[in-house]
């Protein structure tokens, strides 16, 4: 079946069977590996990518459900080459050690700071409980939240107008 | 891991799904959330030939209390109750119940209506909605009904739906006033299916109780409705010596199994003390003891 998904901000087409799993389809079809597959059993988190905005584990639904949907992955955060704000925190808070929970992290991250910027440890804390950390980083992982969160609210403080046209 | 093939469609209206799954019959199976038959479809648990994919269907995703009924639409998500205001207001132990469904990303996708039709004995809403006198609206291209929960949840994932039907309603009675309830459940960790689970729903009236609802949850073939803890509750005094009594029938009524989550013993130990707690939680949120 051809499905057209807008994969970060860009249409892409791709000929797939039903059964593949969106998580396959983003990896294989697209080419985008930055999006992991970890439990396969909707369990970890490591898959979430965004649908329409709202954090999905990519692999409990089908590839061909996301058909003219928009698709954010991990790779769509640095717009321009320039790191998002969440990356930019989890780089300097060190959200981060082996990495491989990371992009799940980030895009859950994305969704709830869309929809609360200013949120407080519980809301972060709970906002990531679908997603699992083996390393159990997740101090740092919310402080690299914290850190997304302030340095959005400054940007928007210091530049008014470009928040309000963004 | 990949579920056997299937053929998949996604029809724009409910007529057209209902047409596709009367031609199926057994070989068909509705996906809305996805949230279990996906999983299951993987482990091949599940391998339906032909997959009708409702999420396009508008109309389905209605959230509204109208002439005394909450009517829950088939594409409403685990996600929408977790937020509706309406619920924390007047449906306590849904607003109970919704946040401690699976984890935020599944509750994103998964509907309420999924998770009935799935009837997962350790699942949430089915003794949520036994507590609350629900019923769920079978539609199919024959017609449709209305059955009550008790006579939907039939054993182990299994209901009274029929293959060519689907579920595109919850309806719940809106509680009277003075009324009160609660979900308690017992989890290893955020997102794991329930221990055990409790929920309680309570109605004063005049001073006494009118309607009691008491179900449970992961400590049987189905959710269990507390029947004879809640005939007692009916018309009884709310004194604490009452609420231990129902806790004890309720704690009587349930079949647990030794697993890895716990002991036979401890699980009805739970029930009894979640059933204690929940009543005189929901005793005091119906304005009781002010």
């Amino acid at each position: 079946m051809e499905i057209t998904v807008t994969v970060n901000g860009v249409e892409r087409t791709a000929d797939v069977e039903p059964r593949l799993l969106l998580a396959h389809v983003i990896r294989d079809s697209f080419g985008l590996t930055g999006t992991h597959v970890g439990c396969d059993t909707t369990s970890c988190g490591a898959c979430t990518v965004l649908l329409d905005g709202v954090p999905v584990k990519s692999c409990t639904m089908f590839g061909v459900q996301a058909d003219g949907r928009e698709v954010t992955t991990v790779e769509g955060l640095a717009a321009g080459g320039a790191l998002d704000p969440i990356q930019d925190g989890f780089k300097q808070e060190h959200g981060l050690q082996c990495g491989f929970c990371t992009p799940g992290m980030m895009l859950v991250t994305k969704a709830l700071l869309a929809g609360n910027p200013d949120p407080t440890e519980d809301e972060i804390r709970w906002a990531i409980s679908g997603n699992v950390c083996r390393c159990t980083g997740y101090m740092n992982i919310v402080k690299a939240v914290q850190w997304a969160a302030r340095n959005m609210a400054e940007s928007r403080t210091a530049e008014p107008a470009a928040a309000s046209t963004s | 891991m990949l579920p056997a093939s299937f053929q998949y469609q996604r029809p724009s209206t409910l007529d057209e799904a209902l047409a596709l799954l009367a031609e199926h019959g057994e070989d068909g199976k509705v996906l809305a959330g996805g949230q279990s038959l996906i999983p299951l479809m993987k482990l091949r648990f599940a391998a339906p030939e032909h997959l009708v994919d409702i999420n396009r269907i508008p109309g389905l995703d209605g959230l509204s209390e109208e002439d005394g009924v909450l009517r829950i639409g088939a594409l409403v998500r685990n996600a929408t109750l977790e937020r509706s205001d309406l619920l924390k207001s007047r449906y306590p132990v849904m607003a109970a119940a919704a946040p401690m469904i699976s984890d935020p990303i599944v509750r994103n996708l998964g509907t309420v209506a999924g998770s009935l039709v799935h009837a997962d004995p350790a699942g949430d809403w089915g003794s949520v909605m036994l507590a609350l006198g629900a019923s769920v609206v079978l539609r199919s291209s024959r017609g449709e009904r209305e059955v009550p929960m008790g006579e939907f949840l039939v054993d182990t994932f299994t209901t009274s739906t029929e293959p060519d039907e689907i579920l595109t309603e919850v309806r719940v009675p809106a509680p009277a006033p003075g009324s009160g309830g609660t979900y308690l459940k017992l989890e290893r960790k955020v997102g794991d299916f329930a221990t055990v689970a409790v929920g309680v729903q309570l109605t004063l009236a005049n001073g006494t109780i009118g309607r009691a609802g008491i179900a449970l949850t992961a400590v049987g073939s189905k959710n269990i409705e507390a029947e004879e803890a809640e005939g007692y509750l009916s018309g009884a005094e709310p004194t604490e010596e009452a609420f231990a009594e129902a806790a004890r029938l309720a704690a009587q009524a349930s079949d647990p199994q030794s697993d890895v989550r716990g002991s036979a013993d401890y699980k009805r130990h739970v029930v009894e003390v979640f059933t204690k707690r929940g009543l005189a939680t929901a005793y005091e949120m119906a304005g009781g003891g002010s």
